[in-house]
């Protein structure tokens, strides 16, 4: 089950350097209920050790390890989001980042000047400030409820940080943690596909032939990867 | 600054484009078709495994459009800064060969009789007093019986497959009743019900409404379309909507029409190619042809044309005849000028259904145009004199194949946690046992919704970005609310375990961070008047009658049906009396009155 931190970024370069990957099909152990993941180490591209401590424990709160299965720290989301900054997402390139900057009404969408990278630089510091200054430790070093409430407040829009609103950096990270759950392993998150098997989503499979209508009864096969070999 | 000459030059290459395109070579003109996105040809770029990665595909948004590059900017109301929209969201454009035709689901209507002739309909069945006065309720000034035999040829080229109600005037088969009659059947029989579509069928049927197999640009057998272009059986994969397919099943430019076209030498198609303005003579009653950006070059070229045409997609067709100062802006202080004016959506609001835990709903299987629908609250299908408002919804489960990540973002039901304790088991419980029902509604066109170009944000190349000035309407958001009403019968026919109906609510503005449709209409329109359309009858500008407009911006107002079947219709509408007409003697096809 595990796989050293090298092989899962030569997966991770295959996917972005090969357009036809082979197929095949799921072998990895199903996720029992209440299993306890231990989280691959990595070396990160992009965060600092402590950025990664924070978003560790962050993404845990998110997506928690429960009687359903593992959650977001076994099934690798630190590492997706690590790897996530390093493309042109990370750099912003997918987004509309011109001048001026105002703020609008929230319909109106998104307006700050900074990419997906500055949105965690800056959002991990100022998190990781406001935990000092109000539960007296950085985020990761407190209880998970005291982090429950701290993430909840950064939800609610209630907290502003210097440069941005809490909740601009809450739900970048609730996004890319739901991302990295449930993208294909081939990106570094759902490790052998447990949050597909969480979902009963057969991934790759992409052919319901004779599954059109089944009268309500579940789909019988495990899910496929793009993956070379299940992480 | 290099020169080319062409007899025709075609901006974009979508449906719109791709079909004129055709058309035009077997007029015998050359062509040259500018598309400012990538080549995107299905066995290469868009092959197997490669396609069907949702991360890949519709969330990093592989085959939209990159607003890093250009966007809009977007306010509610005349009195707001509009301001950028920076992330794609609410609605997601095309970008590439094939345009959003290569990543649609497939659904593909014909536009209802009665939607055609709106404002004469209404006026006629409930009088005048009937329309709002801000509203600007017109006619296509086209009728169903003159487009009926080019929504039969999109048809044939499309593949599509679905199950006539009347075919010259005489009851062939268990069709939608509503439906008007055809000249002939669909090319292909309809396609098989999701488990979900086979539920909705018979608690539709239950609760006294007429459920229907959608007509879907989906090959639910191989077929050969009218151009020997050959597509194989959609098998259900469910990487549909915002995806191409792998298996040459969903209709697009990319498998039906540029094979066609791709070793005609007289058909040149430049892709990289960024148009920045349709060049115009000293009087701005000729169009001379086109000015581009070669992006691999970083180079401007020009193109000299006889005849433009514009098939940019809606407002980036709105953008560039205001760039190129094609017809007069519209003004709505003043009510005057055409161009950007009726800008139109669509409502789009999404009911849930919780079945049993016995009953695995399997959302991840299905085909983006197929599902089961009702029109019995469409058009004008039932009396709007006691309700107060112009306009309806088909209502339909349209399972398109929903994803992980995206049904994750949206979680479990209204009530259950978004994150954290409780998520996961809401979500688990939500993807396995709910199916989604859909109104899929019009919107009426207003004095204060409209397209004009921002004072502030410019693109990438300096242009001024187009500015959509949009909201939600009192009209609109009573006919949702009344449509979502007659869902509730259904979910009771259902027997559903637990059951949430979506419906706008008055005062919420539009919101430009939850994607809706990307069926946005109008803001150059066709019509009789020049004082209030842009185009005339045959899509041709009133002002530069050189120049051809071709696309859902021609609608006067957004229609309960998804909009491409009734966008090829036009085109092919528009190509044959520029064939049959313009071509001998161009110049105006309607005069001025
Ligand atoms: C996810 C999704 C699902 C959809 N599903 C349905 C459906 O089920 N049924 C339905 O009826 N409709 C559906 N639609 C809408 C449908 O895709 C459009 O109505 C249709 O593609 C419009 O065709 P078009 O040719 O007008 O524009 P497009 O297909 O958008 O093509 C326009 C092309 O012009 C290019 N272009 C734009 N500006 C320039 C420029 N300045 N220079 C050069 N090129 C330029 C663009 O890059 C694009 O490739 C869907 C859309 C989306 C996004
Ligand atoms: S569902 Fe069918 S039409 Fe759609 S992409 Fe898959 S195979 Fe193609």
């Amino acid at each position: 089950m595990t796989a050293s931190s090298s092989s899962r970024r030569r997966f991770v370069r295959n996917a972005a350097g090969t357009t036809a990957l082979a197929l095949i099909p799921y072998q990895g152990r199903p996720a029992h209920a209440g299993t306890s993941e231990a989280a691959v180490p990595f070396e990160p591209v992009f965060f600092t050790p402590a950025e990664l401590e924070f978003l560790s424990a962050a993404c845990e709160r998110i997506f928690p390890q429960d009687d359903l299965g593992p959650g977001a720290v076994a099934l690798g989301v630190p590492f997706f989001i690590d790897r996530q900054m390093d493309t042109p997402y990370g750099k912003g390139e997918l987004w509309y980042l011109s001048g001026p900057f105002h703020e609008g009404p929230p319909q109106l969408g998104y307006q700050l000047p900074f990419a997906p990278r500055d949105l965690y630089r800056k959002g991990i510091a100022a998190a990781d400030a406001y935990a000092r200054q109000r539960r007296g430790r950085k985020f990761s070093g407190l209880s998970a409820n005291d982090q429950i409430d701290l993430l909840t407040a950064f939800e609610g829009g209630g907290v502003q940080f210097p440069e941005l609103n809490a909740r601009m950096f809450f739900e970048q990270l609730r996004r890319n943690t739901l991302e990295g759950v449930f993208a294909d392993p081939v990106y570094g998150g759902n490790r052998a596909m447990q949050g597909w098997t969480l979902l009963g989503f057969p991934g790759a499979r992409a052919d319901f032939m004779d599954w059109v209508d089944q009268n309500g009864a579940p789909y019988p096969f495990g899910p496929v990867s793009l993956a070379r070999q299940p992480l | 600054m290099s020169r080319k000459r062409t007899d025709v030059v075609i901006i974009g290459a979508g449906w719109a484009g791709s079909i004129l395109a055709k058309e035009m070579r077997e007029a015998g003109r050359s062509v040259i078709m500018l598309e400012r996105g990538p080549e995107r040809r299905t066995a290469v770029e868009g092959s197997y495994p490669g396609s069907i990665d949702e991360l890949r595909g519709a969330i990093r948004h592989r085959l939209f459009q990159n607003p890093a590059k250009t966007t809009v900017t977007i306010r509610n109301t005349m009195n707001q800064t509009a301001l950028p929209y920076r992330q794609l969201a609410a609605f997601l454009p095309g970008e590439g060969v094939g345009g959003a035709g290569l990543h649609w689901s497939g659904v593909h209507f014909r536009a209802a009789p009665d939607d055609l002739r709106l404002r004469s309909h209404v006026i006629e069945r409930y009088g005048k007093k009937f329309i709002p006065e801000d509203m600007n309720l017109q006619d296509y000034d086209v009728t169903y019986d003159e487009l009926e035999p080019f929504f039969d040829k999109a048809e044939k080229v499309f593949g599509t497959s679905g199950e006539a109600y009347k075919i010259d005037g005489k009851i062939v088969g268990n069709g939608n009743v509503f439906a008007p009659s055809r000249s002939d059947a669909f090319p292909l029989p309809p396609m098989q019900d999701v488990h979900t579509a086979a539920l909705f069928r018979k608690a539709a049927a239950e609760a006294g409404y007429h459920p229907y197999s959608m007509p879907a640009a989906n090959a639910s057998k191989p077929y050969l379309n009218s151009y020997g272009l050959q597509m194989g059986p959609c098998n259900f994969c469910g990487y549909c909507s915002g995806y191409d397919c792998f298996m040459y099943s969903k209709a697009s430019p990319n498998i039906n029409i540029l094979p066609a076209l791709r070793s005609d030498p007289g058909f040149t198609l430049i892709s990289n190619a960024h148009v920045l303005r349709v060049n115009l003579d000293a009087e701005r009653s000729r169009a001379t042809g086109v000015t581009y950006l070669d992006q691999k070059a970083d180079r401007e070229m020009t193109i000299e044309a006889e005849l433009v045409i514009i098939a940019a997609f809606q407002f980036h067709n709105v953008h560039l005849m205001l760039l190129s100062g094609i017809g007069k802006p519209y003004d709505p202080v003043s009510n005057t000028g055409v161009v950007g004016r009726n800008f139109v959506y669509q409502t789009l609001t999404t009911s849930h259904a919780w079945m049993g835990r016995n009953d695995y709903t399997n959302q991840f299987v299905g085909a983006g145009g197929a599902g089961v629908a009702i029109d019995d609250f469409n058009s004008d299908n039932f009396d709007h004199g006691p309700l107060g408002f112009i306009g309806g919804s088909p209502v339909w489960v349209n399972q398109a194949g929903i994803k992980p990540i995206a049904a994750a973002m949206s979680g479990g039901g209204k009530s259950s946690p978004r994150w954290g304790k409780g998520f996961k088991e809401a979500l688990v419980d939500t993807y396995r046992h709910s199916f989604a029902i859909d109104a899929h509604g019009s919107n009426m066109a207003y004095r204060d919704v409209y397209l004009d170009l921002d004072p502030t944000w410019k693109d990438s190349y300096g242009q001024p970005l187009l500015r959509m000035t949009f909201t939600w309407k009192d009209n609109d958001i009573r006919m949702n609310q009344y449509v979502v009403g007659k869902i509730e019968p259904i979910m009771k026919a259902l027997g559903a375990r637990h059951y949430e109906l979506g419906r706008l609510e008055y005062g919420e503005p539009f919101d430009t961070r939850r994607y809706q449709t990307t069926h946005l209409g109008g803001g150059a329109v066709m019509g009789a008047d020049p004082r209030t359309s842009a185009l005339n009858r045959y899509l041709q500008s009133w002002d530069v009658s050189n120049v051809f407009v071709i696309g859902s911006n021609a609608f006067p107002q957004g229609m309960g049906y998804n909009p491409t079947g009734t966008v090829a219709a036009l085109a092919y509408w528009a190509a044959h009396h520029i064939r049959t007409r313009y071509l001998m003697h161009p110049g105006p096809l309607v005069h001025r009155a």
